[in-house]
């Protein structure tokens, strides 16, 4: 491991508010280098785990070591962490030099080091230039730059950050998350990312951890968590699945009464759930092996763009029948007519795609 | 439509409909203008004229001449400007950890502490002020209590002089004080707290560094209302003070009552008034430059 970054351990780490639990024995191993996200909707307990790797909340027990060093009982001040705060959290009677240059300040940096030092971090952050600016005078966008360069410019080992781009509008927030993920390929710390934003958590992070009720969930690539959800709550949570219902008897998986094939989890009996991502299924006219098939009525077809999002109703008729959402690619104008509205449909999902959880 | 007939649509309408709305505005300021001219503006605009107006009834400069040269006259003003800028500082020194206290507090407990501290105002300004010369008087509470407990064998003279006046003005002030500073440190960003902390800052210097400066205008302001009440204070210093500590404002009205000296108790006025706006000024000076720190 370099000396730029830390490995962070976290274990049995409980925190209950009077009945209710806002992390509940927590563990997780975070490796040196590594960008892990914290992935969970609001009171999960992502954002309680964050506040007490920084020290701003201390669990009622458990272990927090960076590297071999037991940092659960330090006051935030002692743990040499860097912070990205949810509203930035920038000192509004400073110019965007003071801000920066405070860490270096309070650590007794000479003035000429700090000036090199915050130049660096501006330059990194791409504010070059705006060093005197005060903080009201700066975009949402550049505040967050200032928050980053703050939280970098002393080198820490360890980077936290709340739902930093939140704030943010969709395009410049899709700029920054490159952009985050361009700057820690190159500083290299630690990082530990929390946000609720599942797309985002897909494309930064080296690997996710999905919390939920203050318990993990799953931990994994993002590829593993979104092929391969644990179980429906995070299949639901992350990408835009429809959950169909499935019971399997001796390996023989039925939907609605209807065989259907599963690539894996067909070897317990009892009630699954389908998933079904939008992107996977697809359109069919005739039944070819190897997919699954099921019928039902066009509802409805939205527009969006790079695709079109149709929304189809398994047995009709039912009332509580299944809706199953296919995207079909925008693709080419010479792409053959989508069926209208109200029209009947049949849809295909092939059997690799075709996986149940609990 | 032609390119010709270049008619802006509604555009005369929509001219109205903006006129219409800054006369509402007007009708709305209205009241209090003219309330400001009947009892504000016209009053101070006689006192001015009278104060230069000599005992013979002619244009003079007598009365400011006067106070000039009168020893009494400039110790009334230091007394006043001592006594404003005592009780200032010593609302600041109590009212600045409270606020602080409550702005750190939940908003329910801060709401409950915030009543404790208007409490006074439910009560007369003369009812309060006596309530401590009941206290603090000779025979009063206090004095029996500690000579009770054995603490003291002689009363001690806590009225009638500097201290009681102090105490007094303290007590009705501290609200003014504690109103716009703790209003100023609940909007400070406890986030801002908290990234100074994780970036390296003791709790100590943290404050110094984040909360301290956040707070001075709210800080500011209320110096600034605390000062200038107290600069025209009579009530409490006349009760408490028991002749001893004598302020502008009962000079002023000494004169009046006691001379029918109009003129000597304009100029007074003219006098306070004029020093009061002086400070303001500056103060608001230092106000803005601080904000201007803020942006």
């Amino acid at each position: 491991m370099n000396e730029t970054s830390l490995n962070i351990s976290i274990r049995d780490v409980t925190k209950k508010y009077d009945q209710f639990y806002a992390l509940k024995d927590v563990s997780l191993e975070i490796n040196s280098g590594e960008f892990m996200t914290l992935l969970g909707p609001s009171g999960s307990g992502k954002t309680t785990l964050l506040m007490v790797l920084a020290g701003f909340t201390n669990p009622d027990y458990g272990s927090v070591k960076f590297g071999d060093e037991e940092v659960i009982l330090k006051p935030p001040h002692l743990r040499g962490i860097g912070m990205v705060f949810q509203n930035y959290a920038l000192f509004p009677h400073m110019t965007v030099e003071q801000n920066v240059g405070y860490p270096q300040k309070l650590r007794g940096v000479s003035t000429s080091e700090t000036k090199r030092s915050v130049e660096e971090a501006l330059n990194t952050v791409k504010l070059e230039g705006l060093g005197h600016r005060g903080i009201n005078e700066l975009s949402g966008g550049q505040r967050q730059r200032v928050a980053l360069a703050r939280a970098i410019v002393f080198k820490p080992k360890i980077l936290l950050m709340d739902e930093p781009l939140s704030a943010l509008d969709k395009k410049l927030r899709e700029e920054m998350q490159i952009e985050l993920r361009q700057l820690h390929d190159t500083l290299n710390m630690t990082t530990v990312y929390v946000t609720h934003d599942q797309k985002e958590a897909l494309t930064m992070s080296d690997r996710i951890t999905v919390i939920n009720d203050g318990e993990l969930m799953q931990l994994g690539t993002p590829n593993e968590i979104y092929e391969h959800p644990n179980n429906h709550f995070i299949a639901d949570f992350i990408g835009e699945s429809s959950l169909l219902p499935v019971a399997v008897r001796n390996g023989k998986a039925s939907l609605n009464g209807e065989d259907i094939t599963l690539a894996e989890g067909a070897e317990k009996s009892g009630e699954f759930l389908l998933v079904v991502r939008p992107e996977k299924a697809f359109l069919a006219d005739k039944k070819i092996k190897g997919s699954n098939y099921f019928v039902g009525k066009l509802i409805d077809s939205i527009f969006q763009g790079e695709s079109q999002l149709l929304v189809v109703k398994l047995n009709a008729d039912d009332d509580d029948g299944h809706e199953v959402r296919v995207r079909v690619p925008n693709e080419s104008v010479t792409q053959k007519a989508l069926p209208a509205v109200g029209e009947n449909v049949t849809i295909g999902l092939k059997v690799a795609d075709s996986y149940v959880v609990s | 439509m032609t390119i010709v007939d270049m008619e802006k649509p509604n555009e005369r309408g929509l001219q109205q409909v903006a006129a219409n709305e800054r006369l509402t505005f007007f009708g709305l300021t209205l009241p209090y203008l003219l309330m400001v001219t009947a009892l504000i503006v016209i009053p101070v605009g006689w006192l001015f004229y009278l104060s230069f107006i000599g005992r013979d009834g002619s244009l003079s400069f007598e009365n400011y001449e006067r106070m000039m040269k009168s020893k009494a006259y400039i110790r009334i003003f230091l007394t006043t400007f001592k006594i404003s800028i005592l009780t200032t500082i010593i609302c600041a020194a109590i009212g600045y950890p409270l606020a602080y206290f409550m702005s750190q507090l939940s908003r329910k407990w801060a709401n409950i502490c915030m009543i404790g501290v208007l409490i006074p105002f439910w009560t007369s300004l003369l009812v309060r002020t006596y309530a401590w010369l009941v206290l603090l008087q000779k025979k009063g509470l206090l004095n029996n209590m500690a000579i009770e407990m054995g603490l003291i064998s002689e009363p001690i003279k806590i009225v009638h002089n500097t201290t009681g006046t102090l105490i007094g003005m303290v007590h009705i002030m501290l609200p003014f004080l504690i109103l716009p500073l703790y209003a100023n440190m609940r909007a400070i960003d406890k986030d801002a707290l908290k990234a100074a902390s994780s970036l390296g800052a003791t709790p100590t210097r943290a404050f110094w560094t984040v909360f301290f400066p956040l707070s001075l205008p709210g800080l500011l302001a209320g110096l600034l209302i605390v000062f200038v009440l107290c600069l025209g204070f009579y009530v409490t210093p006349a009760i408490l003070g028991g002749g001893r500590v004598i302020m502008a404002a009962m000079k002023i009205s000494s004169n009046i009552e006691l001379y029918f000296s109009w003129g000597a108790a304009s100029a007074l006025g003219v006098v306070l008034l004029v020093v009061t706006g002086i400070i303001l000024f500056i103060a608001s000076k230092l106000v803005s430059m601080d904000q201007l720190g803020n942006r």
